[in-house]
């Protein structure tokens, strides 16, 4: 195997346990007792508490507290909900896919959009349509997009009553609802990762079309729209592929917003109503996932990377 | 030998200024800034002042861009607002980058296995995505705009260490850097007045886009009721309320939005205008 | 052949009218735990008229009619005889008689953390007298006892389920209403399916219930409009002209038997010593500056109606010569000043994330700024308000009551010493001794006069500001039929029935 990539794969160990580190301190970090919260009722007597808390490890030195935490992760558990007394991996298992739904969508639309504007705007460099793609790709990344949500809510769901303003209905239940509920979120979620591999499109495209190879495709006789498609577009896709993985974080962090504008009952808006809840274990739940998440996909998007590139491949 | 370093800065100058958009983004940031330095003057109205018979009143003489469901004038709640957003920029850039630029300075100069344990943090830092990592620390801290910039500025700090570290590996390898190595100077010495300089440029770029970054940061923080709370006025709470009366008061959600997308494309702009200007290469 | 055809038709277009119907009901927000015991929350009681039946319930005119039971005598003034239903079972199968209520009561009573002590402590013992008959034996005659029947004190639980589920009960409840419990997604819906054996089937005319919480109004309107919900058990007054011009919606208002209060932490804990919680003087000077006329015009449209009592003016037990006051900053300068303390004084409320509350919050911060208050709201969810306010982890709390149709309901369980709901724990002889006649005396007259007594001491002591009144207004489908409008605003779902 690739040199660099076993690289990269033996330096997501060491980043994971300090991902592990970030949270176990965030987690003693958090205001509020635990013993005294999940005590409930019992909180005023004192053996219950002492005893809560040798179940939980507390009375233990912190270093063995950590060792305990890994393993119950390891095992799948992420502790107890402060709020509903669930345990927060049945939450997160019922949450995320509802974001993974949205996100998917959104990220096909990003790429629907965003890929074909790129290639517009590196074809016609200079010229308007290279101009107003820039222009249009900087106005997205420069939308709030809660602002964006809003705006498109009183657009066509309370003037125009085309859409459901809010609210989420699960494909299994009605696949046109479904549809819907969620069109509008994604595309609002989509927009900003548009923007983003729009302008990777194009400057991918920009310096492909400019490689040697492709002038001498061109030298050869090639036609432009061969040049385009045979060479640039696959050399620039490269990138464009992988960023999807990297983007995990925008998309995760603007389902948080878009989730509570369309009242979307997802991975975001779980750790929104945690905090509101005062509910500190799901906000450190979700803060694990998602850095755990996104750590896999990066070396994910590294390998695939490396696979579909021919010329990393031998190294 | 010393106007070496001189030059270069003139003639990116004389780039930035060629652009035209950019430019003019640089004029609106200065009016914001201006607006919120000068807001006591320029705002009509008290922002936080209540008036029970004008609620939620569309847009008139009176009050040009309409009031709230308390009473309160948009229009100086929107300059007042520019104060919550701008500081939050700036505080929280500022603390990123203080922490974030001495770190890339060290780990790119250091190297070894400095540069791995910081740049493991970094990475793990930044496995979290910005936004959750803002609210767990407001979670933590307690909800209030302080707050808030503290924890934008903990969630940007890794990305200034990147820039910071990687145009610090680029710079050292500068012939004079290191020639001043080879005389005989301590390290610090030319970490700080060899290379620091050179990764300026880079750092300012990273600066103004996260300028921009965290004025939507600080807006989605007060939008989620995280960041700073009522009667005092940002342009995100402000959305947050327009949301609850979209059907009664539509106008309540167009002024704060464009407020903050003005001022966050101006700095996105002047940001790429910087990157073209300083980066001859683009 | 043609007949056949038509027939045929006719029973198709029959059955696939009565394939599943599903209601769709929006709470203002989410419930805590589904419990009878241990709720305390106005839309836990909506999700339980669903799915638990009661000894007693409540008509329009708000009296007592049967439920679970089907008549009561009192044999003497401290025991009441109850008759109960035939042939009724719990979702369970277990059959309810005499034995369950003997064991529901004593749970309500004995449990830890039960919220009903408060409702039903004057209970001394029940005796079973035969299958179909109970005799609660009283310490002393407490008049409002039966009125305490009528809501969770007296709906009833199997005793073998229930035993084994303990404190987790919650997590999949057992009752005997018309509804069975199904499933519930915390902050997002609590689903419910049609229970075969319902006493009352007939009735019954829903396969399926959701009770989605949805705390913004806004939310909650669109979803209202665009047909996504068949009823919102509240609607806004800010958002009533909107409902009136749907022609696809309708609207019911009843008088409403609450108030929404400001609760202060007079004694729970170390957050009772807050300058504001350890001073009356600069509790009325708080009440001075607030004017509640106001604050009901810009937030509820003036639908709401002032009160500074906790039972609403609408009831005979309302003491009329006590009426809500004017603001007065004069006022409220002068006993700032009276008391010494420096301004301005940061006062801490908690203030649950609902539409109405958030924005009377921000309309009480200002009035109250003019005076030398800073009023610092502190944002958090509505149950968890109530676990906060449990442990006494709160300053001052903007917190309501759904009411009750007896003024105890409204009183007992705040005021007095000891209570479970008596967050403050605010303690007084004067209001405890007044509370207690007033239990056990029935003639309307004499009890407001002991409550207006009992008023005067609250008033001076204010560990709980009255500000109004709500209005009971209820949005729902045209399509819709059926629906009572009980002033307890509860939603009946007997009777109920959405046209195609």
């Amino acid at each position: 195997m690739n040199a660099q990539l076993a690289g990269r794969i033996a330096q997501v160990v060491p980043t994971l346990l300090l991902v592990s580190l970030l949270v176990f301190c965030l987690q003693h970090l958090m205001p509020g007792d635990p013993a005294i919260v999940l005590a409930g009722e019992e909180r005023g007597d004192p053996v219950v508490l002492a005893q809560i808390r040798a179940e939980l490890w507390l009375d233990r030195p912190l270093p063995l507290q950590y060792w305990h935490w890994i393993g119950q992760i390891a095992h799948g558990d992420f502790g107890i909900s402060w709020h509903t007394r669930e345990p927060i991996a049945k939450l997160i298992a019922q949450k995320l896919p509802v974001t993974l739904q949205v996100g998917g969508m959104a990220f096909v639309i990003a790429v629907l959009i965003g890929v074909p504007a790129g290639i517009v705007a590196a074809v016609c460099r200079g010229k308007v349509w290279d101009y107003a793609a820039t222009a249009a790709a900087l106005a997205g990344l420069s939308t709030p997009n809660f602002w964006l949500g809003i705006m498109l809510i009183l657009l066509l769901s309370v003037h125009l009553g085309w859409l459901p303003p809010s609210g989420f209905v699960p494909p299994s239940e009605d696949w046109r609802q479904s549809l819907a509920t969620t069109i509008m979120p994604a595309f609002v979620l989509g927009n900003a990762i548009a923007a983003i591999l729009m302008r990777h499109t194009r400057s991918a495209m920009l310096t492909a079309m400019s490689q040697d190879f492709v002038r001498t495709a061109r030298a050869k006789g090639l036609s432009e729209m061969g040049v385009i498609v045979g060479h640039a577009l696959r050399n620039a896709l490269l990138p464009v592929v992988t960023l999807g993985a990297l983007e995990l974080g925008t998309l995760l962090s603007g389902a948080v917003l878009t989730e509570q504008v369309f009242s979307i009952p997802g991975f975001g808006k779980m750790i929104v109503d945690a905090v509101f809840n005062r509910d500190y274990p799901v906000v450190q739940g979700v803060v694990l996932v998602t850095a755990f998440l996104t750590v896999m996909l990066n070396l994910a998007a590294d390998i695939l990377y490396v696979v579909i590139n021919p010329r990393l491949r031998d190294g | 030998m010393a106007d070496r370093t001189i030059g270069p800065r003139y003639e990116a100058l004389a780039r930035f200024l060629e652009r035209r958009v950019a430019v003019a983004a640089l004029a609106v940031i200065v009016l914001f800034v201006l607006a919120a330095v000068f807001a006591p003057l320029l705002a009509p109205y008290d922002p936080t002042a209540t008036s029970w018979s004008a609620i939620r009143k569309a847009p008139s003489v009176a009050h040009w861009m309409g009031t709230d469901e308390n009473g309160r004038d948009v229009l100086s709640r929107v300059i007042f607002g520019a104060r919550a957003s701008l500081l939050a920029g700036a505080v929280a850039v500022a603390i990123a980058a203080g922490i974030g630029l001495p770190a890339g300075l060290l780990a790119g100069f250091a190297r070894g296995w400095i540069d791995a344990v910081l740049s493991r943090i970094v990475d793990a830092v930044l496995a979290c995505p910005f936004l959750i990592l803002a609210i767990a620390l407001a979670a933590i801290l307690g909800p209030n705009l302080t707050n808030a910039m503290i924890a934008i500025g903990i969630s940007s700090a890794p990305r200034f260490m990147r820039v910071a570290r990687a145009a610090t590996l680029e710079a050292a390898a500068l012939e004079y850097v290191e020639a001043a190595r080879a005389i005989g100077n301590p390290p610090w010495r030319v970490a700080v007045f060899h290379v620091l300089p050179n990764i300026v440029p880079p750092v300012l770029v990273q600066a103004t886009l996260a300028i921009a970054a965290a004025i939507i940061a600080e807006a989605s923080l007060s939008f989620l009721g995280l960041g700073q709370q009522p009667p005092d006025p940002s342009w995100g709470s402000m959305l947050n309320a327009a949301q609850r009366f979209l059907t009664q008061a539509p106008w309540l959600a167009v002024f704060p939005g464009l407020a903050i997308f003005l001022c966050v494309l101006s700095f996105n702009l002047v940001g790429d205008g910087l990157r073209d200007a300083l980066d001859p290469r683009a | 052949m043609r007949r056949l055809l038509l027939a045929a038709a006719c029973l198709m277009s029959l059955l696939t009218a009565a394939q599943a119907q599903t209601l769709r009901i929006a709470l203002r927000e989410d419930a805590d735990g589904l419990d009878p015991t241990l709720a305390r929350s106005y839309v836990g009681r909506i999700v339980f008229a669903g799915l638990c039946d009661k000894l007693f319930d409540l008509n329009e005119k708000l009296e007592i009619v049967p439920q679970l039971a089907t008549g009561y005598e009192w044999a003497d003034p401290v025991t009441l005889v109850l008759h109960l239903r035939q042939g009724v079972t719990f979702h369970n199968g277990e059959p309810f008689d005499a034995t369950a209520v003997k064991y529901t009561l004593e749970r309500h009573l004995t449990m830890q953390g039960s919220f009903r002590r408060g409702e039903i402590g004057t209970i001394d013992h029940v005796d079973i007298v035969d299958p179909a008959t109970v005799r609660i034996v009283l310490k002393t005659p407490t008049s409002p006892l039966l009125a305490q029947l009528t809501d969770r004190a007296g709906m009833m639980l199997p005793p073998k389920a229930t035993e084994a589920a303990g404190k987790d009960f919650a997590q999949h409840p057992i009752c005997s209403g018309p509804f069975m419990f199904n499933e519930r997604v915390a902050q997002d819906r609590i689903v419910l399916d049609r229970f075969p054996g319902y006493w009352d089937a007939a009735n019954v005319h829903f396969d399926k219930v959701v009770y989605r919480p949805m705390p913004d109004s806004a939310v909650l309107m669109a979803n209202l409009r665009a047909n996504a919900i068949d009823l919102a058990e509240r609607v806004l007054p800010t958002d009533v002209a909107a409902v009136k011009a749907d022609t696809k919606l309708r609207l019911t208002t009843s008088p409403g038997l609450g108030y929404e209060g400001i609760t202060f932490n007079i004694d729970h804990g170390d957050r009772s010593k807050a300058p504001i919680n350890q001073n009356a003087l600069l509790r009325q000077a708080f009440e001075a500056a607030i004017d509640r006329q106001a604050l009901v015009e810009v937030v509820y449209a003036g639908m709401y109606q002032p009160n500074a009592q906790a039972i609403s003016p609408a009831s005979p037990f309302h003491v009329a010569e006590i009426p809500p006051p004017p603001r007065d900053l004069a006022r409220a300068k002068a006993l700032i000043k009276q008391a010494g303390v420096p301004t301005p004084i940061v006062v801490n409320i908690n203030v649950p994330t609902t539409a109405g509350p958030t924005q009377e919050a921000e309309v009480i911060q200002a009035m109250v700024r003019e005076a030398g208050f800073d009023l610092k709201i502190n944002l958090i969810e509505f149950a968890s308000s109530l676990s906060a306010a449990a442990q006494g982890n709160f300053e001052s709390w903007l917190i309501g009551w759904s009411g009750r149709a007896d003024p105890d309901g409204n009183l007992y369980a705040f005021l007095h010493t000891g209570t479970q709901q008596n967050d403050a724990r605010y303690s007084n002889a004067t209001v405890d001794a007044m509370l207690d006649q007033a239990r056990s005396v029935s003639d309307v007259a004499a009890r407001r006069a002991l409550y207006a007594k009992m008023w005067q001491q609250e008033r001076a002591d204010l560990p709980l500001i009255y500000l109004f009144t709500p209005v009971n207004i209820v949005g729902m489908s045209a399509k819709l039929s059926g629906f009572k409008p009980v002033p307890d605003g509860m939603i009946r779902l007997q009777g109920m029935a959405l046209a195609k």
